[in-house]
């Protein structure tokens, strides 16, 4: 029975952990992709309304946003707290509309998809949002997109 | 016997892996994916500056009005109402009004059409709806009256998907759904906003 002898200070197997850099980065890129990141600051706040029959924007490089709503809180010393109207970076006039649909337009590559996302603050008023609109029908952006989140 | 030196045992990492599953998981559970959605719509072409303001005739038994005033209160008016009334109504009112099953005479005419797929049909695609707002009307109150509208028409579009080809609108291929679209084509008219109370 010499065969059980007793080895003196057993070494474990290591385990090959040569792919667990791989595997972290495979998460890290899946949130990279999930992420969505947002281009502007926002600079009005808005809480769009509920609603049910809503669709998803899938080509999210053919999609312009428009955002409508009280400027924030860190800005409403300044700007006041009337509805706002932000175009990129930066607060707009409707008439604006157009030259953003122009120059959002140009970095499209097919330009008949694009779509106009209108994120509105739900107690806009009516008003603000018609001019918009007229604007985009004069501009020939037809697509849009009334922004909402969806009701349970 | 001489004490050997003992060897530093490696750290075990073969649980690393189980640690960052976990964190994939929880972050999956946590995060709510922002995807983008909205109520789509489409505007309708811009008015041709050439032309003079062609106002098209429609018979009245076509138009259903829906106004939405400065509180957000909603009015329908068609031939046979006209009354403020509850959101929760517009839907089934709006169907009722475009489908016109009995071919009630003062809801939206209908007449024979030849469709694609669908054979000799009986349609009343010469209904509108027209959407009027007040500048101050909230727009949450707009985006529900949108809602409701497009919520009828597309369960008027499963119905009769369901009856011609036994499947939901959702699934069907193209060229169906244009036949379904042309069944009950989405007619909403929006005018320039009015101001109410003035004249009437």
């Amino acid at each position: 029975m010499a065969g059980f002898k007793r080895k003196e200070g057993r070494e474990m197997v290591e385990m090959n952990t040569s792919s667990l850099p791989d595997l972290i980065f495979t998460i890290l890129f899946f949130f990279m992709m999930v992420t969505t990141m947002r281009e502007v600051t926002l600079k009005v706040k808005f809480v769009v309304p509920q609603g049910t029959e809503l669709t998803k924007l899938e080509k999210k490089s053919a999609v312009s946003f428009i955002y409508v709503g009280p400027p924030t809180d860190q800005l409403r010393a300044q700007m006041g707290s009337g509805t706002r109207i932000q175009l990129n970076d930066r607060y707009a006039e409707p008439r604006e509309v157009m030259d953003f649909v122009a120059a959002e337009r140009k970095r499209m590559v097919n330009e008949g998809d694009q779509v106009i996302s209108i994120k509105a603050d739900q107690h806009t008023h009516m008003g603000y949002i018609t001019d918009i609109k007229e604007v985009l029908r004069k501009s020939w952006a037809l697509k849009i997109n009334y922004s909402a989140s969806r009701r349970n | 016997m001489a004490k050997k030196k003992k060897k530093m045992p490696g750290l075990n990492t073969s649980s690393t892996a189980d640690i960052s599953f976990m964190l994939l998981i929880f972050f999956l559970v946590t995060t709510s994916m922002d995807t983008d959605m909205g109520l789509s719509r489409r505007l309708p072409n811009p008015p041709d500056p050439d032309q003079e303001d062609a106002q098209v005739d429609i018979k009245s038994r076509n138009i259903m009005y829906v106004r939405l005033n400065s509180a957000g209160q909603l009015w329908i008016k068609d031939e046979t109402f006209n009354d403020y009334v509850d959101i929760s109504i517009l839907r089934q009112r709006a169907k009722d009004f475009i489908k016109n099953e009995q071919n009630f005479s003062k809801w939206p005419e209908k007449h024979v059409k030849v469709i694609d797929h669908m054979g000799r049909c009986f349609v009343t695609d010469k209904h509108v709806i027209s959407v009027q707002t007040a500048r101050d009307t909230p727009y949450f109150a707009y985006f529900q009256v949108q809602n409701e509208l497009v919520a009828a028409y597309s369960e008027l579009r499963d119905e009769i998907s369901k009856e011609k080809f036994g499947r939901l609108y959702e699934s069907l291929d193209e060229d169906l759904k244009a036949a379904v679209r042309q069944y009950y084509p989405q007619n909403i008219s929006e005018a320039e906003p009015k101001k109410y109370g003035v004249a009437q």
